[in-house]
């Protein structure tokens, strides 16, 4: 009975295909919206939640912070305000297990390392070995900075990859061994080079030119509080949560803990603690509330798709009213006739919907591969909008089939 | 296939449906021409069509508003002989609507009316005597 009403439907549409078409093109265009829409985003969101959590959700920053807002608190910051290594390794004693690791970094400074026509852009920086474990780094040749290192505080350093490129030729062999001499503040520091490791583009260079990119160049950490001032005065530090520790947990305790115990009586300072995993969670919230923003946006042009459905179907009703006259005159009751158009605008609907959802994702995975992201259809997404646009095939339908169904046969019969 | 779905809701089954539209068709004239589209016919052809369509759930009465108004008088006339032979073989009532005197003269009973009143009822000639 239902496949009956459908095939006739279906009959009927072809009959006019233009109409038809015309019809369809306001939910195709609204469904494919919001397909396209939820492609991309689910692809950016994905990306820059993967490029923050492989950062380790286990992080735990902590900063020096001004306290108080205004004016009054603010001045320059003295040797008593900021962290020291006698704090650091009170916090570790207090924490013990809770805490795996402080990763410490000094930097130097940024400069531009020149051999005649070619130069690389770097910062220097020297990375504890928590720190430096947690950077990844692939040594490409050579060995990477280590124990002894610090303890001898020779003057050696790790480069990249890009730096051998441009100052090296790409000779690695020639590389190794040989000297690295920056410039920073009209200060030289020189140092041998003992390894290469693989420079990974994190998107930030984005928009930079390829010769133009800085790369890191990192010294024994023990050498690099030696040769800057306040070297053993620190600002900022992270903390990796031990396992089976809750970042947020600790992040809080670890900010009461040292701002009770160092920085009570300080009079413009505190420390400020925030966890990679509340960051995560709220960054989250936030791109899923931006998403939904657009998708709403993509809904509006549904709705006017909807309302164009209802009113072709109310022009459509009008126009068959001698067919509705003649139908129920050979038995047709009210409930029929309704029947055959709300069918006859779902099935548009649906139509309508499939098609949109296959344009959608064509533009979706179109975008996302032009912009550099990863694209996935989202499979509940997608049946999502089918439900969708057949409940809108019911919704904008029902007006037009009551009406149609509840026309009198005889004045329906006698209509011109 | 304009057929199906008339029938369709008078709840007739599919085969059924086809062999009672064939039927009727034939009973009109009109099988050939089964699955041509409305636009494809002529007037009368189409009134052919239409009283077809009348009988399709057996009614003892038709009720027919000046089916040969707009036909010319060859089609006017099958249609007439149509309404006859239902009328004589399956015994069927036919109520005739016709402002032609010649048309009113073949039935039985000839009721005219003015104004929305009777004014006079009387056996048909083709009848009478």
């Amino acid at each position: 009975m239902l496949v009956e009403n459908i095939k006739l439907c279906i009959t009927g549409l072809m009959a006019n295909k233009i109409r038809t078409f015309l019809t369809m093109l306001g939910i195709i265009i609204g469904i494919a919206a919001m397909i396209a829409i939820m492609t991309v985003s689910d692809a950016m969101n994905s990306s820059v939640m993967n490029s923050m959590g492989s950062m380790g959700a286990d992080k735990i920053e902590v900063f020096i912070m001004q306290k108080g807002y205004d004016e009054t608190t603010s001045r320059e910051m003295k040797t008593k305000d900021y962290f020291n290594d006698e704090m650091l390794k009170d916090l570790k004693e207090k924490f013990g297990n809770r805490i795996s690791g402080i990763a410490l970094s000094k930097d130097i400074g940024s400069s531009r390392v020149e051999k005649g026509k070619s130069y690389a852009n770097i910062q220097l920086k020297g990375l504890n070995p928590t720190a430096l474990k947690s950077e990844n780094l692939t040594i490409l040749k050579g060995r990477s900075i280590s124990e002894k290192d610090e303890e001898a505080l020779s003057k050696i350093a790790l480069v990249s990859d890009k730096y051998v490129e441009k100052l090296f030729d790409g000779d690695y062999k020639a590389a190794l061994g040989g000297e690295i001499e920056v410039l920073v503040d009209s200060k030289y520091y020189t140092y041998t080079i003992v390894g290469v490791y693989q420079y990974i583009d994190g998107g930030i260079s984005a928009g930079f030119s390829q010769n133009d990119i800085s790369t890191n160049v990192y010294i024994p950490f023990e050498v690099a509080k030696l040769q800057v001032d306040k070297g053993d005065l620190y600002d900022a530090f992270s903390l990796k949560a031990g396992e089976g520790t809750d970042p947020d947990v600790l992040c809080s305790e670890v900010q009461d803990y040292i701002n009770t115990k160092y920085y009570e009586e300080n009079d413009a300072y505190e420390s400020y603690a925030y966890s990679m995993k509340a960051q995560l969670k709220q960054m989250n919230s936030m791109l899923n509330t931006q998403k939904n923003a657009f998708m709403a946006i993509g809904a509006i042009a549904l709705l006017v798709g909807g309302i164009g459905v209802m009113n072709i179907m109310i022009v459509s009703i009008t126009e068959r009213t001698r067919e509705i006259g003649t139908r129920k005159a050979l038995g047709a009751t009210n409930n029929d006739i309704r029947l055959q158009f709300i069918i006859e605008a779902m099935v548009i609907c649906l139509l309508g919907g499939v098609i949109g959802i296959v344009t959608g994702l064509i533009f979706g995975m179109a975008a996302t591969k032009v912009m550099g992201y990863h694209g996935t259809a989202s499979i509940t997404g997608i049946l999502a909008c089918v439900l969708f646009s057949m409940a809108f095939g019911l919704f904008f339908g029902y007006y037009p089939a009551n009406k149609a169904a509840k026309m009198n046969p005889i004045e329906a019969l006698r209509y011109e | 296939m304009f057929w199906q779905f008339l029938l369709h809701n008078a709840r007739v089954p599919e085969r059924e449906r086809r062999e009672r539209a064939e039927m009727l068709l034939e009973l009109v004239g009109m099988k050939e021409r089964m699955n041509h589209t409305p636009d494809e016919l002529s007037g009368g052809q189409k009134q052919r069509v239409a009283i077809a369509r009348s009988l399709v759930n057996h009614p003892s009465m038709i009720l027919a508003d000046e089916p040969t108004g707009a036909l010319d008088s060859a089609t006017g006339r099958i249609v007439m002989d149509l309404f006859h032979k239902l009328h004589e073989e399956n015994g069927i009532t036919i109520v005739l609507i016709t402002h032609s005197n010649e048309l009113a003269e073949e039935t039985e009973r000839v009721v005219t009316l003015r104004d929305g009143h009777i004014i006079t009822e009387r056996a048909g000639q083709r009848y009478a005597g």
